[in-house]
């Protein structure tokens, strides 16, 4: 039964930040007042997600079912007569988690900017939390028009906030940053118009079902270059290996909760949408398609990681380490195993965690000394240990220690992708060996050892603002690493139905 | 003979033409005004005279939507077509109006025909959109030409004004006579001058190739009128001579009344060669423009160059079948006009007295020393691009989306393309005034009431468009019935 607010809850969730910002347009400019305003409506709108996995029924349908009604919370609402576009929104198992990302991070990008953003705050805050609602409604949309239309939405704020808040060179950042996503989604926009003139509809069950029943004329001839089309929009996004050349730029550039928003939830856009579409829509080109998109993800992986070894930028090294680790999600989603997509999605999260709080504690040193320059700290144990622990134990979730988050996504990839072909597992494996060299060495070039550096001495510890970030974050990671059921049951039944028509694709035996 | 041509006039005739009737004597009134009134409030009576002639001749429309038919023996059609554009270009007439009222303040241009003319030139754009026989439509568009001419060059003090109306004036006669001879062609193919009858004649028998000649003919005319790639090289140094306001309108208005014509006459008509004749010219417009536009640094010629590669974006809606295409270039043509209005209303506000402050680098920190205008311009920019929640990318997305359906995947892949380098311009003004730092020798100064008006309007306008664009469409589509016979 879906009651009242069952059915008006994603909206709400949605819809809430994008209130906030507008009534945050006329608030009087009173910096405090509007920090204060805009964490409340973060909070609550992260309150109010919490209904989503608490009533999310974990339910699969029989195999048979293409139709994956494994939606949940939909509203199917006309939006726009012709062409036939419909507000429909739902949520599964997946984008659940995605959803809740969101608006877990979003309120501690608003702590995390509570004394750094000083110029323009109101501008800020309204910013963040038009970026949420975008971000939101890419992870709900069910609606190809309506997915396209927030994939587009989120360009504007983010690239905004780097050109406005960030540093260095931040306005070449932004635009970099804008082009290339702006560019890489002329294909995706492409391949959906061109599904919506076969098929008369933008709804992505509808579209699905007539692409699974043959309904759609010159379909063998266009799947290709369809499945290249939104291939290429997401891989831009994830960033993929060789299309990841905006994201060091962005992210070093970017301001902190720029950063967070940026590792924790806009990257997940791109491998959201190859698991929801490139596998959902186009299952055999997906299956001939793996192979090189596998190849691409290991070297993302391994490259990813030689390359943060070498970073004397602390961010970049981060930024580097999230293509690393965004490799590994794509691993797992193209070999098309239970355990690799379970994986996938579990690694969407954890990345989220982990990567959000190390890009704020890259922050809170930035805010001290003004640089991300390694070189420049060390030994900072001495000075600040509670900054140095928190640090460290984030730094272990994100490098996959046993019990915190990160490790049960990647083992849980490996086993999928070694599953897949042994070579991918083994290629695999050795970018966990590569996150912790990085990660270990910079720890320790940062924290251990004497103080270098004079200035460092007097570096104040974490204030209280600070712990506030940083607890969060810290408390998730070690829940998920203990307790990774929670998440996985119901992910696992979304996974479940992602793969039931590329199951019956090898059952068909059209792949071997 | 027909027996129609010997029958007089009836009144339902006249209510057919009645937005035309009170633009004109609105305008009249003007002329017949203007030196009977005192010097101090001259300027902002006529406005005021001309803003209400405006608004009566919208609600006249509104009166006229319920005759629809023909009228004086089938020379105008009042249809939902018909009624659609009448909106588009009275809406515009009024929205500029209201943007020259500071102008005229700050420029101290003291002439009480600049109103007129504006009403007389809308007076014709209005005609152009109901009319359906082609020596009616080379009136109108002959109306409406030289109003505009007139116009371009109101900047007395400036030479690049009088250069832009003289160049303007040249070029577009010499484009107007490439339009009559294409109606001489049309009618030696044809026999008629009707529309419908022609589009009866060639889509029953075998096409003469007279017809082929007469169609580019008149599509040189018409193409120079929207500024369509390869009759675009007038268009930057006109935009750039001619008054701020003035450029708004005669990048809206004007081009709103020549689609229409182009529509009936494509369509309707059943031009032969359609397809490959717009293909050429979508393409190279789009291109063209749009790489004409990433080396400007004076905002109204990097509007200029927008606004053709706008006009390609629009063509390829005509190479789509009439069922979708003709209602997508119906909205793109009001969701640009309202986007580019307002852009222009705020190039206007801010260029300042003898319009010297136009260059990309004059708008650094605007966003800083005004959120609100900075925020605005913002907004017609971001629809310029084709972001969401604009009317813009609705547009955009619709045009796209019916070429597609006809299987021009080609011409969209280019269209989206170029939107994408089109991207980089715009982004680059909105990167300036949020980015560098502001530069205080620019004054700015506070946006006065019927400046902020025209604003809020086409702003309003642009949001509606882009959030809730089902009845502006549906109302699109209720026309192609009426125009693919």
């Amino acid at each position: 039964m879906s009651t009242g607010l069952d059915r008006w809850i994603l909206t709400l969730v949605m819809f809430i930040p994008l209130a906030g910002g507008l009534l945050l347009l006329v608030f009087p400019r009173r910096d405090r007042d509007l920090r204060f305003f805009a964490l409340v409506i973060s909070v609550l709108d992260f309150l109010l997600s919490l209904h989503l996995p608490v009533h999310l029924k974990s339910r699969v349908y029989a195999s048979d079912l293409v139709g994956m009604a494994n939606f949940q919370y939909e509203l199917n609402r006309p939006w726009i007569r012709v062409p036939n576009i419909h507000y429909h929104v739902g949520v599964d198992g997946i984008s659940t988690w995605l959803v809740l990302l969101t608006t877990f991070l979003t309120p501690l990008c608003v702590l995390i900017s509570w004394n750094s953003i000083r110029e323009r705050a109101k501008e800020f805050f309204i910013l963040l939390l038009v970026l949420e609602t975008s971000l939101l409604g890419v992870f709900v949309s069910l609606d190809l028009f309506l997915f396209y239309f927030f994939w587009e939405a989120t360009l504007i704020p983010m690239a905004l906030l780097i050109g406005i808040y960030g540093h260095g060179r931040r306005v070449y950042a932004a635009v970099k940053f804008f082009l290339y996503t702006m560019i890489a989604s002329v294909f995706l926009v492409v391949a959906i118009l061109w599904l919506y003139a076969k098929t008369g509809t933008f709804d992505f069950v509808q579209v699905q079902s007539a692409i699974h029943n043959g309904q759609v004329e010159n379909f063998t001839v266009a799947a290709p270059w369809l499945f290249v089309g939104f291939f290429i929009a997401f891989a831009v996004k994830v960033p993929l290996f060789p299309l990841h050349t905006w994201l060091p730029d962005a992210h070093v550039n970017a301001p902190t909760a720029g950063s967070v928003l940026l590792a924790g939830v806009l990257l997940k856009m791109g491998t959201y949408g190859m698991l929801r579409f490139n596998l959902g829509l186009f299952p055999e080109e997906s299956h001939r398609n793996a192979p090189w998109i596998m190849v691409l993800a290991l070297i993302g992986i391994i490259y990813g990681a030689l390359v943060a070894m070498v970073q004397p930028n602390l961010k970049k090294l981060i930024a580097y380490s999230s293509i690393s680790h965004l490799g590994f999600v794509v691993l797992g989603i193209f070999s098309f195993t239970t355990l690799g997509l379970d994986g996938a999605t579990f690694v969407m999260l954890a990345h989220g965690v982990s990567t959000g709080a190390l890009f704020m504690l890259a922050g809170m040193l930035f805010e001290r000394r003004h640089t991300y320059e390694i070189s420049e700290f060390g030994g900072l144990a001495t000075p600040m240990p509670v900054y140095a622990t928190f640090f460290l134990f984030i730094v272990l979730s994100s490098l996959g220690l046993p019990l915190l988050n990160g490790f049960v996504g990647e083992f849980l990839v490996l086993s999928g992708a070694f599953r897949d072909r042994a070579v991918y597992g083994i290629l695999g494996a050795t970018g966990v060996i590569w996150s912790a060299c990085y990660l270990l060495w910079m720890y320790q070039r940062v924290f251990w050892g004497k103080v270098v550096h004079k200035v460092n001495e007097a570096l104040p510890d974490l204030s209280v603002l600070e712990r506030a970030c940083l607890w969060p974050p810290a408390i998730l990671a070690l829940l998920m690493g203990m307790a990774p059921l929670l998440w996985l049951k119901t992910i696992d039944a979304a996974v479940q139905a992602a793969l039931v028509p590329l199951v019956e694709i090898a059952r068909k035996g059209i792949f071997p | 003979m027909n027996a129609s041509l010997v029958t007089a006039p009836q009144a339902a005739d006249y209510i057919r033409v009645l937005p035309e009737i009170v633009l004109a004597i609105f305008g009249m009134i003007v002329m017949v005004v203007d030196p009977l009134l005192k010097e101090r409030h001259r300027q902002a009576t006529l406005g005021t005279i001309a803003l209400v002639g405006s608004l009566a001749a919208l609600a006249a429309t509104w009166y006229q939507a319920e005759y629809p038919g023909l009228a004086f023996w089938d020379m105008i059609q009042v249809d939902a077509f018909s009624v659609f554009f009448h909106f588009v270009i009275v809406s515009v007439t009024a929205v500029v109006i209201l943007t020259s009222y500071e102008y005229m303040e700050v420029e101290e241009i003291r002439a009480g025909e600049y109103y007129g003319l504006i009403l007389f030139g809308a007076v014709g754009m209005s005609l152009m959109s109901s009319a359906v026989e082609l020596v009616l439509i080379f009136i109108a568009l002959e109306i409406s030409s030289i109003a505009t001419y007139v116009l371009a060059g109101f900047r007395r003090g400036a030479a690049v004004s009088s250069e832009a109306s003289l160049k303007y004036f040249l070029l577009g006669s010499f484009a107007t006579a490439f339009f009559l001879y294409g109606v001489a062609l049309m009618f030696g193919a044809t026999g008629s001058t009707s529309i419908q009858v022609i589009g009866r004649v060639l889509s029953s028998f075998e096409v003469p190739a007279l017809a082929y000649a007469g169609i580019a003919l008149m599509f040189v005319g018409l193409g120079f009128k929207v500024a369509a790639a390869p009759f675009h090289i007038w268009t930057p140094d006109v935009y750039e001579g001619a008054p701020a306001p003035v450029v708004g309108f005669m990048s809206t208005g004007p081009k709103a009344a020549v689609f229409a014509v182009l529509l009936r006459l494509m369509f309707e008509a059943h031009a032969p060669g359609r397809i490959w004749l717009i293909w050429v010219v979508a393409a190279l417009s789009m291109t063209l423009g749009n790489l004409g536009a990433l080396v400007q640094n004076n905002v109204k010629r990097l509007l200029a160059y927008s606004s053709i590669a706008h006009a390609g974006y629009l063509l390829v809606a005509f190479a789509a079948v009439p069922d979708s295409g003709i209602p997508a270039a119906m909205f793109y043509t009001a969701s640009y006009a309202a986007m580019n209005v307002g852009a222009f209303a705020v190039v206007s506000h801010f260029s300042s007295a003898g319009e010297r402050y136009v260059r990309v680098e004059d708008y650094s920190g605007l966003g800083s020393r005004s959120p609100v205008l900075a925020a605005i311009l913002t907004i017609f920019l971001l629809s310029l691009i084709g972001i969401p929640i604009t009317g813009g990318f609705i547009a955009k997305f619709y045009v796209f989306s019916a070429a597609l359906q006809s299987n021009m995947v080609g011409l969209v892949i280019l269209g989206f393309l170029n939107s994408a380098v089109a991207a980089y311009y715009y982004l680059r003004l909105i990167v300036v005034m949020y980015m560098r730092e502001p530069r205080t020798e620019v004054p700015v100064s506070a946006v006065p009431a019927g400046m902020g008006a025209a604003m809020a309007l086409s702003l309003a306008a642009t949001i509606y468009l882009g959030v809730l664009p089902g009845r502006v469409l549906d109302y699109a589509g209720r026309a192609v019935a009426e125009l693919s016979r």
